[in-house]
């Protein structure tokens, strides 16, 4: 199998190389860009960063998120009611760049997004602006010919996905052009908190760490929201794990309150998952 | 007012490489959806020459369905008119009311033979949810279809239609609440029940192989104009002329004539309150290239890429 190697500088690389040094998982949280609204969503990256999360990863709201359960819907919809937009979401990005010089920042939206205003100008840029890498949750390997094109030219990690009903045959393809990490679905189904999970997950996790035979960080997400789901994970093979839904769901439950309040919840939040990625 | 744009057709792959028609089509989907439709293009391809699936099919269309439809001279319209001899192709006396049956007589007996035993809809207007529930009644499959809210206050009678046929029907309360979010809604149940669940979509949308599926279940109409047609006159008509929504009874209609350069085709799309008020369905006439549902096709969207409501005073050719 041949590797993909033009990350040399990436941000992404540079953390999973740590985290195995420090024999720690990685803790890659998810926010929706711009929601509940372009400050407080800020504010929110900060305190997830204070907290301890690994990687950031930046939704930008689209009209038809697919991949996305109630709750990713629900921010997505408002945050588009309330006018986010492409360009609100790159500036964000890049205040939070100047914030963290080294935090890995990666992009979640769906391929419209990037169709729209051109696939190499959009990533152009969104590299501008500070990002790392992109995931794409509607591109399939089949569809990423220009996409690679411009991720390698612009030394952008390709996040792909790969799903419990992928094939051997399929995981291996994926794994050859995904960069900075793989990105293993662990249901069938959207995003969305669950509250357990079952065993074709972790058999999932365990073939997909077999194939990939450390050329690849896996990162597990979709359901996850507790340290003890974190170690569940962590025990059959993920190197990170992705928490999205919780933390939407976390912003809405305390939407009436003071931003210190949800700062402080959402920090001690991150941290008891971070906890959990450090325990052996 | 009206805009026209020409677009050329050139006979179209029977069997599209890698899904698309040119630069469009494809498969852009979550990855959970995958190995589905590769499951699914793989039986089609066996199937679809199958003598025995092409009569079974055929016996159902026939006697069940009620083809072929007529072609019908409307004289009166005609002689109002004053210009062109017109005939129409009475879809709409197909059982369930329209050329949707076609399509869902097809892909249920495909999804029977695949051993799937449910089948989710996505229907804007409900006749396709309604194809579905009668096609899935006939060959005993357990059907699921999802509309949007706003689309079930506008056509209760279909609701009332899918229900009385036995299938079960989701209003769907997200984004617009119409036929977009109703095929948004399917796609994600479809993800979460991927292995025994079959997806028939409504029309020559979504990822491949669906639009090359529905445009062969759909050229049937096609077929019978070509050979009706002989019975009245040695010569070609001059024009089709479809109404196009998502595509498929313009699709069905045209791809056997195709290859006739002496046929016009005319593809009309609904003009909503004027291609200018922005309120329209006319897509391939005043939209731009984008991803959405699988594909990449024309889309009406803003300058970001959102998806914009469509406007028509039918629901279904929204």
């Amino acid at each position: 199998m041949k590797k993909v190697s033009y990350l040399q500088n990436n941000r992404i690389k540079k953390k999973f190389s740590k985290l195995r040094t420090d024999k720690e998982k990685g803790l890659i949280c998810y926010v929706m860009g711009g929601y509940p609204d372009p400050i407080t969503s800020e504010k929110i990256i900060s305190s997830i960063v204070d907290g301890g999360a690994d990687i950031i990863e930046i939704g930008i709201p689209f009209s038809d998120p697919i991949a996305d359960g109630p709750i990713i819907q629900e921010a997505s919809f408002k945050a588009l009611q309330k006018g986010v937009n492409p360009d609100i979401c790159l500036n964000l990005i890049k205040k939070i760049r100047n914030r963290y010089p080294d935090l890995p920042i990666l992009i979640m939206t769906y391929s419209n997004i990037l169709q729209k205003k051109g696939f190499e100008k959009f990533m152009r840029m969104a590299k501008g602006a500070g990002i790392d890498g992109f995931i794409l949750p509607d591109m399939t390997i089949e569809e990423s010919a220009e996409y690679l094109e411009y991720s390698k030219k612009l030394e952008l990690a390709t996040v792909f996905l790969v799903a419990p009903n992928t094939s051997d045959f399929r995981i291996r393809k994926t794994l050859e052009v995904s960069t900075g990490f793989v990105y293993v679905v662990s249901v069938y189904g959207t995003t969305g908190i669950r509250n357990s999970f079952s065993n074709y997950t972790l058999t999932a996790i365990r073939n997909i760490k077999r194939i990939s035979a450390n050329r690849n960080n896996i990162s597990v997400g979709f359901g996850i929201s507790t340290p003890h789901q974190i170690k569940i994970m962590s025990k059959y093979g993920a190197d990170a794990v992705i928490v999205g839904s919780a933390i939407i769901e976390m912003i809405n439950r305390h939407k009436d309150d003071n931003i210190h309040i949800l700062g402080n919840k959402l920090k001690n939040y991150v941290s008891s998952l971070k906890d959990a990625c450090k325990s052996k | 007012m009206f805009l026209q744009r020409e677009i050329t057709m050139t006979k179209l792959q029977e069997f599209p490489i890698e899904g698309k028609y040119g630069k469009y089509g494809g498969k852009f989907i979550p990855e959970t959806l995958v190995p589905a439709i590769t499951e699914l293009e793989n039986a089609y391809k066996k199937i679809r020459n199958c003598s025995d699936f092409k009569k079974e099919l055929c016996y159902y269309l026939q006697h069940y369905a009620g083809r072929p439809t007529p072609l019908y001279f409307a004289k009166n319209l005609t002689d109002y008119v004053g210009g062109a001899k017109i005939f129409l192709k009475r879809e709409d006396l197909l059982h369930g009311g329209a050329h949707k049956t076609n399509n869902c007589l097809g892909q249920c007996l495909l999804a029977k033979k695949m051993g799937k035993k449910r089948i989710i809809a996505e229907t804007g207007a409900g006749q396709h949810g309604v194809g579905t529930a009668m096609a899935a009644a006939v060959f005993g499959l357990k059907a699921e279809i999802y509309m949007g809210s706003i689309d079930i206050e506008r056509q209760k009678l279909n609701l009332f239609r899918m229900e009385l046929l036995g299938a079960k029907v989701h209003p769907v309360n997200s984004g617009t609440k119409t036929l977009k979010d109703a095929i948004n809604e399917a796609l994600r149940d479809w993800i979460t029940n991927v292995k025994e669940t079959y997806y028939l979509i409504g029309s020559v949308v979504g990822p491949h192989p669906y639009p090359m599926i529905v445009r062969d279940f759909q050229s049937v109409i096609g077929k019978e104009i070509k050979s009706q047609v002989k019975n009245i006159t040695p010569r070609s008509p001059h024009a089709l002329v479809c109404c196009v929504g998502g595509g498929s009874n313009a699709m069905g209609t045209f791809y056997p004539f195709l290859d006739n350069e002496n046929v016009s085709l005319y593809g009309v799309e609904a003009g909503g309150l004027g291609i200018r008020s922005g309120k329209h369905s006319a897509t391939l006439n005043a939209g731009s290239e984008g991803i959405l549902h699988g594909m990449r096709t024309y889309l009406l969207q803003d300058e970001f890429g959102q998806i914009n409501d469509t406007h028509s005073i039918s629901a279904g050719l929204d």
